[in-house]
């Protein structure tokens, strides 16, 4: 038997791996419980909220809290699939559209030659340690002076400038061969055929990660319904969701119930994302480096 | 592999065309705020009347008059920092190395259960750090205590200001396996095996040599781009103590970080001029760890 222990990534288990097996377990479970606290919490029924002593494992899962949700939208007027279907349009038009153009940016940064190329590229790279949150004020000035306050453009467009996105995808299209692009050009291709129809196929799982990571921004974030948004009606589910844990955490064992509901409905879209595509993520995260 | 540009005759006109919607985007919401930011730190600005020069009033009131900021603020912002940032970090490249030395199947469900913290909003997930250290006897960790008898009464975790802060920097590093944590693990998973076998017959005897000279240098970019996001993270997750308490100022301050400052400056007491200060100290003291971080990690050609 040939010894596996001191090789990464090996192709089966070995005893000496065992070690690594327990520490693993042991931060794993720490990790997991409130993830599982939360579904969990989210089936209780009510008077399993208020057992005494509280029972971390649901016994008898109900729907109640997601109906109770419901309800508690329902009554302030606006039902939840309209906050939800703001979060799937906002996040939608955000994949998409952020996907598009830093593809655009990274494709010049990364093939095209002109003087302030290299200046530019470490511009975006500084910009990776952008903090949008200690900017808060500047950032409503200026969509209040662009007149987006209450629009639909107020959710994407603050978003949609990801620095991360561009590097990340910029490092693909680095490994891209010229001979290839060139070729291309020889029989007439533009630059916008170059990249849509050679390049991004190649260079797809990279753009699949940044379109996780384009989507997670967009739907876990309640920053631009709270601060551009004065309609409700306008609102996302992310906003709405700390509105109303912040409303019920007086009450905090009755509304843990259907804030676990809720928060169930926010996680689930991320989780099963990452859980299709977590090869090609973990994949492009290899030519992540900043050198 | 460095490659040779392409030739500057073909099609040039597609450049700024394609380049223009994102530099746009970058340079109004990105750009921009940074520098509105820095021009209106250096002037009185109550949202009302129009913003009034005062030079470098604001960073003097901070740095001598401001007693919450250095009472308070900075000292538990460099200890929240400290922990969160580099013990954070070297957590994340030490799982992501253990990661690494186990089969693929087992890997990728590990990844998985440590990378999803991350995916959860701050918001939602205060609703359940707050039922987990709930003060009375439903909270987890009391009940837990008490039945084994270890405390007497009830806990107030959260409205204790010598519990916030550690509270505070748990509930952070659980959340914070992100994108930097999967960036190490896609590059050492990368690594030529090859390197290691070499590294072996050159006289390398154990783990630990084996990742101080062959996994650290051949993942220092990686590791970079982790060090930039941990950094990020660590300054990006302040409302954290005020998520957990429902109040800004948090108790005696004892979790007040530069993030809540702002806001209380900002959209409390509408002292914008002060509040833009606060922040250009911020992203200063983000670019600082920054070029740390950079120093540290340089790859040396």
């Amino acid at each position: 038997m040939r010894y596996q222990g001191t090789k990464i990534n090996p192709t089966r288990y070995d005893r000496s791996q065992l070690k690594f097996f327990i520490i693993l377990s042991v931060l794993g479970v720490f990790m997991v419980l409130p993830i599982i606290y939360i579904i969990s919490t989210a089936f209780k029924p009510m008077e399993e909220l208020f057992a005494y002593p509280p029972r971390f494992f649901v016994r008898k899962p109900t729907f109640d809290n997601f109906r109770k949700l419901f309800e508690v939208v329902q009554s302030s007027g606006i039902p939840l699939s309209r906050y939800i279907f703001n979060s799937i349009m906002s996040s939608l038009t955000m994949v998409l559209t952020s996907v598009v153009i830093s593809s655009m940016a990274a494709y010049i940064l990364s093939k095209k030659k002109f003087r302030t190329k290299n200046l530019l590229f470490e511009i975006n790279t500084l910009a990776l340690m952008f903090v949008p949150a200690a900017v808060q004020i500047p950032r409503y000035l200026i969509i209040e002076k662009l007149g987006l306050i209450d629009t639909f453009a107020a959710l994407v467009l603050p978003l949609l400038a990801m620095p991360v996105n561009v590097f990340l995808i910029k490092q693909f299209i680095d490994q891209v061969p010229n001979s290839l692009i060139e070729s291309a050009y020889m029989d007439g291709a533009n630059d916008f055929f170059v990249l849509f129809k050679i390049v991004m196929p190649i260079i797809m799982p990279a753009l699949v990660t940044v379109a996780i990571l384009a989507f997670q921004t967009s739907w876990n974030t309640p920053d631009p319904s709270s601060y551009y948004i004065n309609d409700d009606a306008k609102k996302t589910f992310a906003f709405f969701m700390s509105a109303i844990t912040t409303r019920i955490s007086g009450n905090t064992v009755q509304g843990q119930g259907i804030a676990s509901a809720a928060s169930l409905i926010l996680f689930i879209p991320n989780i099963v994302i990452y859980i299709i595509m977590q090869n090609k993520v973990i994949n492009t995260m290899a030519y992540s480096g900043i050198k | 592999m460095q490659s040779r540009n392409i030739d500057k005759r073909f099609s040039d006109f597609a450049a700024p065309i394609m380049l223009a919607p994102y530099g746009v985007l970058f340079i109004v919401f990105i750009a921009v705020p940074v520098l509105i930011a820095i021009i209106l730190s250096f002037t009185y600005f109550n949202t009302v009347k129009s913003p009034e020069l005062v030079g470098l009033d604001n960073y003097v009131a901070i740095l001598t008059q401001d007693e919450v900021f250095l009472k308070y603020v900075l000292p538990n912002t460099i200890k929240f920092s400290i922990m969160v940032g580099p013990v954070g970090y070297i957590l994340q490249f030490l799982l992501a190395w253990a990661l690494a030395q186990i089969p693929k199947t087992a890997r990728t469900i590990f990844a998985l259960i440590f990378y999803s913290p991350s995916m959860t909003s701050g918001v939602a997930m205060a609703v359940i750090w707050k039922v987990i250290f709930s003060g009375d006897q439903f909270g987890y960790i009391n009940n837990l205590l008490l039945s084994m008898n270890l405390i007497e009464k009830p806990i107030q975790w959260l409205q204790s200001p010598e519990y916030l802060m550690n509270i505070m920097i748990i509930v952070t590093l659980w959340g914070s396996m992100g994108i930097g944590f999967l960036a190490m693990l896609g590059g050492i998973l990368n690594i030529d095996p090859e390197l290691y076998e070499a590294a072996y017959i050159d006289g390398v005897k154990n783990r630990f040599q084996e990742i101080i000279y062959i996994t650290i240098p051949s993942v220092k970019p990686q590791m970079m781009f982790g060090a930039v996001m941990a950094i990020v993270n660590t300054f990006s997750t302040g409302a954290i103590g005020v998520q957990l308490t429902d109040s800004n100022p948090t108790p005696q301050y004892s979790g007040q970080l530069m993030l809540n400052h702002i806001e209380d400056y900002g959209f409390l007491r509408y002292d914008m001029g002060y509040a833009a200060a606060l922040s250009t100290l911020l992203l200063l003291l983000i670019y600082c760890f920054s070029k740390l971080a950079n120093k540290l990690f340089a790859s040396k050609d």
